[in-house]
């Protein structure tokens, strides 16, 4: 598989960025020469093996244990304020870098 | 002996002991800092006030003749990427540049807790994506050994802070051996646990099933004193492991004979330096003369896992960084009109090179049409590298290798070649995908007079044989 310049307009709008003309080049450069170096994953023979997504669904738990009962230390009672306060509104706002006091502020979002 | 050259107990008992003050060792690192860090480039952000609040804490805790906390007026530097409550935190990022958190990463709270004296914010990689430590948005950091070479990264500032006797110890995290190559760089000892041991609260997120924090130290020993520190279930943290917190410290000295050793043959083929594996070889001779048995062993997915690296930890930093949207904390590009111009330009702006480029390359891997060919085939194969070493701890106690097929390399010789770049991990990353807990230790040095480290990897959750093995080793060489 190869990347093309379609590729990278395509993914660079999934991910949120621009990306100028001579970042877009080079990325599309870096990407093929990555991709072909990972390429080498396809000499396995994967058909049979499971997915791994995580390291603590299998080791650290209670094997006696069944399904969901595994992770029962993990899960807390459903209410409000269950592990520690919500952030204060005015301490939830001192980092946006627009905002007025009770909001933050963005650019107008419906175009009409 | 310096202020600057103690080891966490000789800080602490000579505080206890009223030899010197919490103050007067944090003012010595502070007056270290202050005539090598311009050059070396380790510190961020300093946190004077905070600092000398609990070197105060301390001393009076040592005036009333109160038994002082393990970590008693001992002062640490913290990598960028954990969160410190009204100090900045930048994660090496101009996205954050100018973020102040309004709480505390966890496993902060308890070096603090513990009577630390967090000096301030190391230098790290952009989001902890790098090796050598040049994706620091605010400027690379040099390795205190040569300056024009770099540290190792991500966590190169925690790495050369340590080695430049600018703090006692340090925080760092590491990825894909972010905490392992830069302690082989520097030559000092860097501890990954294993995924689950130490809570990632408040640690700025890079890829979540790889992410582990743990210490940059001048001892096997202060490395031991620090994760029986911060380990241990934390309730912030869902993927914390509830298991018990064994003493580290107190299993140091458990006699090495009848340990079985492995080496897999996979860690020494080609692109292994000649004078690192020497180095390494005669360590492993050491550690045989110290009673281990050394068993052949074979990991023979190795090769595969820099490209299942490179796809899992992209795929979930794509995601991760996606909240980076210059609303709520981050960087926001001045002049938008839109919402949609906001969000790309901010992060245009905001983010560097390699950040990009991993987004882009997790972005493409989780992509319609591309999933299956590539995020949920690396996720297959991590699968087999993790059975390699179930296969291999079946037959050992812990598996011996080099940390990195070089010692440290130039500032600028791998900076326009991401691929030689990623190649730097080749020892390391498969610890993190199996989520097994890996150690570096200093083991010789080049002709050059440049560091090698030697490695140890142990089971899931059997950090203490590890820091076990490590201390033998140093002790004796």
């Amino acid at each position: 598989m190869k990347v093309t310049e379609k590729d990278v307009t395509y993914v660079a709008d999934l991910a949120n960025l621009e990306l100028s003309a001579e970042e877009r080049t080079g990325m599309e450069r870096d990407l093929n020469s990555i991709l072909d170096y990972i390429d080498r994953l396809n000499e396995l023979d994967t058909s049979n093996v499971e997915p791994m997504a995580q390291v603590s669904d299998r080791y650290g738990v209670d094997e006696s244990k069944q399904g969901s009962e595994r992770f029962a230390y993990a899960s807390r009672e459903d209410v409000v304020e269950g592990l520690r306060k919500s952030l204060p509104q005015e301490v939830a706002l001192e980092n946006a870098p627009d905002a007025d006091g009770t909001f933050f502020r963005v650019p107008k979002v419906i175009e009409r | 002996m310096q202020l600057t050259q103690l080891t966490i107990e000789a800080a602490r008992s000579s505080i206890q002991e009223r030899k010197t003050t919490a103050l007067a060792l944090t003012e010595s690192h502070y007056a270290r800092i202050q005539k090598e860090d311009d050059q070396i480039g380790a510190y961020l952000t300093l946190c004077k006030e905070r600092a000398l609040e609990q070197a105060d804490r301390i001393d009076r805790m040592a005036a009333e003749g109160k038994p002082l906390p393990p970590l008693g007026g001992v002062p640490v530097g913290i990598k960028d990427v954990m969160s410190t409550r009204g100090v900045r935190t930048t994660a090496g990022s101009k996205i954050l540049g100018h973020y102040i958190p309004p709480y505390d990463c966890t496993a902060v709270a308890r070096m603090e807790a513990a009577g630390a004296v967090v000096l301030g914010k190391t230098n790290c990689d952009e989001f902890a994506m790098g090796s050598s430590n040049e994706n620091s948005a605010f400027r690379p950091v040099r390795n205190p050994r040569d300056l024009s070479r770099v540290p190792g990264g991500s966590s190169g500032g925690s790495a050369a802070a340590v080695a430049a006797d600018m703090a006692v110890v340090a925080l760092g995290s590491d990825t894909g051996g972010s905490i392992r190559q830069p302690a082989s760089f520097c030559g000092v000892v860097g501890l990954m646990p294993t995924y689950g041991r130490v809570s990632r609260y408040g640690l700025i997120a890079f890829a979540s099933s790889l992410d582990h924090i743990g210490p940059l130290a001048k001892t096997v020993k202060d490395a031991a004193i620090v994760l029986r520190t911060i380990a241990g279930r934390d309730p912030m943290d869902a993927t914390s492991a509830d298991l018990p917190v064994p003493d580290y410290v107190a299993e140091l000295d458990k006699p090495m004979r009848g340990l079985r050793l492995g080496v897999a043959k996979e860690y020494f083929g080609d692109g292994l330096d000649g004078e690192v594996r020497h180095a390494v070889e005669s360590a492993i001779d050491k550690l045989k003369s110290l009673g281990c048995e050394i068993v052949p062993v074979s990991l023979p997915h190795t090769p595969y896992a820099i490209p299942a690296y490179y796809l899992i930890a992209t795929a979930e930093a794509s995601s991760n960084l996606a909240r980076y949207d210059g609303v709520r904390y981050s960087y926001r590009a001045a002049g938008v009109k839109t919402l949609s111009e906001m969000y790309r330009r901010s992060r245009d702006e905001g983010f560097g090179a390699e950040v990009k480029r991993r987004i882009m390359l997790g972005t493409y891997a989780l992509s319609a049409g591309y999933y299956d060919a590539y995020y949920l085939k690396a996720q297959k194969v991590r699968t087999l590298l993790t059975q390699d070493f179930e296969e291999a701890f079946r037959k050992v106690d812990a598996i011996v290798t080099p940390t990195s097929p070089t010692a440290a390399f130039r500032l600028g010789e791998k900076s326009n070649d991401p691929l030689a770049m990623y190649l730097a991990d080749i020892y390391t990353v498969t610890a993190d995908l199996a989520g097994i807990p890996g150690i570096s230790i200093p083991c010789g040095e080049t002709k050059g007079k440049l560091p090698i480290g030697l490695q140890i990897l142990g089971k899931h959750f059997d950090e203490a044989t590890i820091l076990r093995v490590a201390n033998a080793y140093e002790q004796a060489a």
